[in-house]
């Protein structure tokens, strides 16, 4: 079992390298939303510094987000579905080693290339360490709730919209607890309640995801 | 069974219908095929060869009757005992002839083997990305799949559109091959495969 969940992951990484994936727009879109509030918001510190943790939780949250249509999309189209779907392999658990391999090639690269950005918004330095810590977290999360918005729109041709408005939703959770891990920070309390709740909805999404995308494939399988 | 070997498979569908988009594709559909058999199915376009394929594969969820497999591993389905070779091939174009079959090979749980690469001639090819390579050549990657784990019954879907006329004969030769060894074989086909048919299951109304 652990082979075949190890060559789908390899194989998705391979692929993602050779065709670009989705990371380098999600990166793109990471650094425009970061150059450009600067610019919008204006040159006073004190507030960018305040907005900067919740505006990078923004900016991952949508980049991961405009990955997600494509996460099934080709598997279906080119019919490696199929065959995917008559292993020995259980589906969810296929289901779940491609949200890994997304994790792998996507969220998890901007998790750890998006904290850095802060400083644009000139964030305090000390709060980096936390940020990398919860987003790191998060992004699995990420991944696997995004996993259900591409699951249901494997089939349609321009399924982008449908896939936010499925899955922002779910989204919600992580980006309130994540922001509150990091600005927990900036007062008296401690960060780790927040970090905590993060872990367990990426947990919990570890155990639903699966289990809901196998369930949406298996409608277009047919 | 006391006796060393496996008793011979048997696959039964009995009245199988099947639905396609709130459409009876086809209904009470009856038919057996033993081991060593090759079925070969006709009917005009639409009439549910590809249908019946893929709810043998199970990809497609019956609608009533009932399909098994006597003598069969016991703790798996109809479609982990299957190879399934449909119109889409399964390819990956950003990958390599290599890479592709390897990845199935994995997957499917086969052997390491490298000799799976001549089964169909692909050994020159193995290092060319699949997005080069022509049709046939495509068609071909896709039938190799047959070879990287063993699977009692083929399923194949129009098996010898774009195959020319040397790689036609060696999938008669597998196919052949794979009968003689206690395997099955359903094909959707339009030509004739020159392969001794054993069974036709005919769908719709004859033409």
């Amino acid at each position: 079992m652990l082979q075949q969940v190890s060559a789908l992951i390899t194989r998705d990484i391979a692929l993602a390298r050779r065709q670009g994936g989705g990371l380098g727009a999600a990166f793109g879109f990471i650094l425009s939303v970061m150059v450009l509030i600067p610019l919008a918001i204006g040159p006073d510190q004190i507030l960018l510094s305040k907005l900067a943790p919740g505006m990078m939780w923004l900016a991952l949250l949508l980049s991961v987000l405009l990955t997600a249509d494509r996460m099934f999309q080709q598997d279906f189209e080119d019919g490696s579905l199929d065959i995917l779907a008559m292993g020995k392999l259980p589906f969810e658990v296929v289901t779940l080693a491609k949200a890994l391999a997304h994790w792998i090639t996507v969220s998890l690269p901007l998790a750890i290339i998006t904290p850095p950005l802060g400083l644009l918004m000139s964030i305090d330095v000390s709060q980096l360490p936390i940020l990398f810590v919860s987003m790191i977290c998060g992004s699995l999360a990420l991944s696997l709730l995004a996993a259900i918005g591409g699951a249901i729109t494997a089939g349609l041709r321009r399924g982008g919209l449908l896939v936010s408005l499925l899955v922002l939703p779910l989204y919600v959770p992580v980006l309130i607890f994540g922001v509150a891990a990091c600005t927990a920070n900036l007062g008296a309390s401690s960060s780790t309640p927040a970090l905590i709740v993060l872990c367990s909805i990426t947990l919990m999404s570890l155990v639903i995801s699966p289990w809901a995308c196998a369930a949406a494939l298996k409608a277009y399988l047919r | 069974m006391l006796s060393g070997l496996p008793a011979p498979l048997r696959l039964k569908a009995e009245n199988l219908s099947c639905e396609r988009g709130g459409r009876l594709v086809f209904k009470n559909l009856s038919f057996e095929l033993g081991a060593g058999e090759l079925a070969e199915l006709r009917g005009p376009n639409g009439a549910g060869k590809s249908s019946l394929l893929r709810l043998l594969a199970g990809l497609n969820t019956t609608l009533s009757g009932s399909l098994s497999l006597e003598n069969g591993a016991t703790d798996t389905t109809l479609g982990e005992q299957s190879h399934y070779i449909g119109h889409i091939e399964a390819n990956k174009p950003a990958l390599t002839v290599r890479e592709n079959l390897i990845f199935w090979q994995k997957f499917l749980g086969g052997a390491e083997n490298t000799k799976i690469f001549s089964a169909f001639n692909l050994e020159t090819l193995g290092d060319d990305q699949v997005l080069l390579l022509s049709a046939g050549q495509k068609r071909r990657l896709a039938l190799t799949r047959l070879f990287v784990a063993h699977r009692p019954l083929w399923l194949l879907d129009e098996p010898t559109v774009g195959l020319d006329a040397a790689s036609l004969l060696i999938l008669q030769n597998h196919i052949h091959d794979h009968l003689n060894n206690g395997g099955m074989v359903i094909a959707a086909t339009h030509t004739e495969l020159g392969v001794k048919s054993a069974r036709n299951i005919q769908l719709g109304k004859t033409a």
